[in-house]
């Protein structure tokens, strides 16, 4: 039998290979991108045209749905059919909508409920925001596939870094509709400081201005040696250019006197008004040219009538900046510099005000619509392939609980890093009290109506007990995609509750599940075939793990005891090799119970040593394996900042 | 089989054994010696974890890079492709090492936990309201100058000089926890407590007086 020997920490993936190239997403709300490490660089897949671009844009045909370029094509004959900007509806619930409504291009379905996901009335059909993300991540994995000559499954998709809690899931769930394994989201300015820090070599702290469609956000990281450490970050997730082509339809409106806009009009009215936007970026002066009822719209406007009406927008992208520079505990002055991401930055107001408050030209060197796309497929090749930079994110929004009177009791304050789990305890307020509504909520605010609503559960069969007995321990573990579980625990009987938050404003599973039945996406053959890949990779584990026990401290065993080792060493292999997982799980057992002496004995020999004759230190100076040699002692001079 | 009196003399020898390979580790350590299999987060203070000894005086630069450093080895970004359980304690080695360094880096914290690793409550949780009474009067008369406060200028005032007396308590701080004198050291927590509570309002009130439009 070969011995392997690895590295602490390096212990092989067996099907890490057969899985295909991981793939990065930006899903914007104009456009989305998709990119990926193929060999050495990161490249933006194209289509046949060199175009890197696909308009989120949804067309819901009686023949079937179309994404991108030919929907939008679609829309000026079947207003009613195509959806886009669906990115500012991810996550939101009902009310969320109700203040938005008008302004937004779609028809939201009437219903009775008033707390559940929004939904939209599109060509006679109910859909949610999730499925037609979906549609738009289905149209981007097909063009990967096209372009990359095969299967993919696994991707990085990149979400505004404000988005709460509730977009973030929506976000994942609409990749998994799509057949796609999200291996990370990760924040759009983190990962467009990347793409960019890798590109140039940046050290020091930078401001990420990242105004897109219909999000803004506004990140620090300071950058130092590969890390990629976010200080603070913030911003608004429902502000962009958007809002910057409905300030130029309504001015134009008003203007021109027309009342009585019908939905189709609306729609070719503020296509207008982005043309007219775009072409400002050049000239100084436009044309906003369209028809409204039946009468031909032509209106003039100059660049600063223009900037004007958007500068309380951008006065907002301002007041985002000082806040973060606030919670960073960081002065403009020290900002390396300012990259410029998102479409919107071309504006040249934006430019200009972004300029001005942090005292430094910005930097748009990379594309700014393609920045974000490119820094997705480098940290999905960092996650699949390994990598030496290292992304530390942090939380964007204060997550904590109602107590009493409305009032928000923060658990995880904002721009802490994470992964994080913190617990709080609460007690009861009433005699006798044999229950309690947890009820989660998101936002900087101090009242409960003026935060998001995340999701609601109840601890029950809480023994009575006076009021303010009761230890209600709530736990808020945030992952590194960001994603909160909460879990309450009655501390005195150990009763429990736990909720993976997203009932409020996701899919419920039984929703979800039915939606993954229709799509074919995992068939039950899938499941067991997962499950036997699993047992597989359990089983090489504990042979790895075996073979580096028995390389170490072999000697401890007598020769009819490797013997019997052996023989139970081969029986895995040989069951791996099978196709039943059952067999493969039980030959993994046999192992465990054949060696459980020899470990026994390992333990034994490490204790007795450390008990007797040497000191304590000694054998944790032997044994604590720090992997991390501090690189950078004391003294050099680019370590103190 | 595996006894209690075993598991006792094991964890006086500071090792456990290793989940993957049932080897010896000791209980710090991040990565098994023999099989290179992560380990749990073991039960040692926030200091320790960043391997310092605890006191109220460190230094920064050594924290951050101690914390890249072992961000490096055990961030999840790591795991991604690993198998559920190590991912998992990849989670839980992170979630341990942000909370040490979350705690160490701040001031304020680093006090309260340190008072709480010597045996007194700092409560620095908000729910508690102060209670020192001297302490409660200046609060209120503070924040009352605060709200009279109704230009930019003497917002920025009461601020400065909040923010100076802040700074002027760390080192207040640093001399109580040298000389063991752990009532001072509580007493200066609270009040550090309060003055970040107050920087936090005169910041509040500052952003409302440069809007027109928000009030306060």
């Amino acid at each position: 039998m070969l011995l392997q020997i690895h590295e602490p920490g390096e212990t092989p993936e067996p099907h890490a290979q057969e899985r295909g190239i991981a793939i990065g997403i930006d899903l914007g709300t104009t456009n989305s991108v998709v990119a990926a490490v193929d060999g050495e660089q990161p490249e933006v897949l194209r289509d046949a045209h060199g175009d890197g671009l696909i308009p989120s844009v949804v067309a819901l045909m009686p023949d079937g749905v179309v994404v991108g370029r030919e929907a939008q094509a679609l829309r000026a004959n079947n207003p009613d059919r195509v959806i886009s900007s669906i990115k500012r509806l991810m996550g939101r619930g009902v009310h969320d909508v109700k203040s938005l409504a008008g302004v937004l291009p779609y028809k939201i379905a009437a219903s009775g409920d008033s707390v559940g996901m929004v939904r939209l009335e599109v060509a006679g059909r109910s859909v949610t925001p999730i499925e037609m993300s979906a549609e738009i991540l289905k149209a981007v994995k097909a063009r990967a596939e096209q372009s990359l000559g095969q299967d993919v499954t696994q991707a990085v998709v990149t979400v505004p870094a404000y988005f709460d809690d509730a977009a973030r899931s929506a976000t994942k769930d609409a990749a998994k509709l799509a057949g796609l394994d999200v291996l990370r989201l990760v924040n759009e300015p983190t990962a467009a400081a990347l793409a960019y820090g890798l590109d140039t070599g940046a050290e020091g702290v930078y401001a990420i201005y990242d105004l897109g469609g219909g999000t803004f956000d506004i990140s620090l990281l300071r950058l130092q040696k590969g890390v990629f450490q976010v200080l603070a970050t913030g911003g608004d997730s429902a502000l962009g250019g958007d809002d910057f082509d409905h300030a130029l339809a309504e001015w134009a409106i008003a203007q021109s006197g027309i009342t009585g806009l019908d939905q189709s009009s609306a729609g070719s009215l503020l296509l207008a008004a982005r043309a007219a936007k775009e072409a400002l970026t050049g000239a100084d002066t436009a044309t906003l040219r369209t028809e409204v009822a039946g009468r031909k719209v032509e209106q003039a406007v100059a660049r600063g009538t223009f900037e004007a009406m958007i500068a309380p927008l951008i006065q907002r992208t301002v007041r985002a900046c000082r806040q973060v520079l606030d919670d960073a505990q960081v002065g403009a002055k020290d900002i390396q510099g300012v990259v410029l991401v998102g479409g919107s930055t071309r504006v040249p107001l934006v430019r200009r005000k972004v300029e001005e408050f942090f005292g430094c030209a910005p930097l748009a060197d990379i594309n700014p619509d393609e920045v974000v796309a490119v820094g997705a497929a480098l940290q999905a090749k960092a996650l699949t392939r390994g990598s030496d930079t290292l992304l530390l994110d942090v939380i964007p929004l204060s997550l904590g609980i109602e107590t009493v009177g409305g009032i928000v009791e923060k658990v995880i304050d904002r721009n802490t890093p994470i992964p994080v789990a913190k617990a709080q305890d609460f007690t009861t307020y009433q005699d006798g009290q044999t229950g309690m509504l947890v009820h989660v909520v998101q936002g900087e605010r101090e009242t409960v109506d003026a935060c998001r609503s995340l999701g609601r559960f109840e601890l029950l069969g809480i023994p009575p007990m006076v009021a303010g007995a009761a230890r209600i321990q709530v736990t808020f573990a945030v992952d590194a995609d960001g994603l909160l579980t909460v879990s309450a625990m009655e501390k005195t009987t150990g009763i429990r509750a736990e909720i993976a938050v997203k009932p409020s404003y996701g899919l419920s599973d039984s929703e979800m599940a039915d939606m993954l039945r229709d799509s074919l996406v995992h068939a039950r053959e899938d499941m067991e075939q997962r499950l036997l890949i699993e047992a597989r990779v359990e089983a090489e584990r504990v042979l790895l793990a075996l073979n580096a026990a028995l390389a170490a401290d072999g000697a401890l065993l007598t020769q009819p005891e490797r013997a019997g080792i052996d023989s139970a060493i081969a029986k895995l292999r040989h069951a791996i090799k099978g196709e039943d997982r059952d067999v493969i799980n039980a030959a993994v057992e046999g192992l465990d119970h054949a060696t459980h002496a020899f470990a026994q004995r390992r333990m034994d020999r490490a204790v007795a040593q450390a008990l007797k004759g040497h000191s304590l230190d000694e054998v944790e100076a032997s044994m604590a394996t720090d992997p991390t040699p501090d690189r950078s002692r004391p003294g050099r001079p680019d370590a103190a900042r | 089989m595996s006894t209690q009196t075993d598991d006792t003399r094991a964890a006086r020898a500071g090792l456990v054994p290793c989940w993957s390979c049932k080897g010896p580790v000791a209980g710090q350590a991040l990565f098994c010696h023999t099989c290179g299999a992560i380990q749990p987060p073991g039960q040692i203070d926030r200091f320790r974890r960043l391997g310092i000894e605890p006191d109220f005086d460190l230094d920064l630069d050594v924290i951050e890079r101690r914390y890249l450093g072992f961000q490096r080895a055990i961030h999840p970004d790591r795991f991604a492709a690993k198998p559920a359980k190590e991912r998992a304690l990849s989670e839980a080695q992170a979630v341990a090492l942000n909370e040490a360094y979350e705690t160490l880096k701040d001031p304020l914290r680093r006090a309260a936990y340190l008072l709480s690793l010597k045996g007194v409550d700092a409560s620095v949780s908000k729910d508690e309201t102060v209670r020192d009474p001297e302490l409660l009067m200046e609060a209120m008369e503070a924040r009352e100058a605060l709200m009279e406060a109704t230009s930019i200028e003497k917002v920025e005032k009461l601020q400065a000089k909040a923010g100076a007396e802040a700074i002027a308590i760390l080192s207040d701080l640093s001399k109580a926890f040298a000389s063991g004198d752990l009532k001072a050291a509580n007493r200066l927590t609270t009040r550090l407590k309060y003055l970040r509570k107050y920087l936090e309002e005169t910041r509040t009130r500052r952003i409302a007086l440069e809007q027109p439009e928000g009030s306060a």
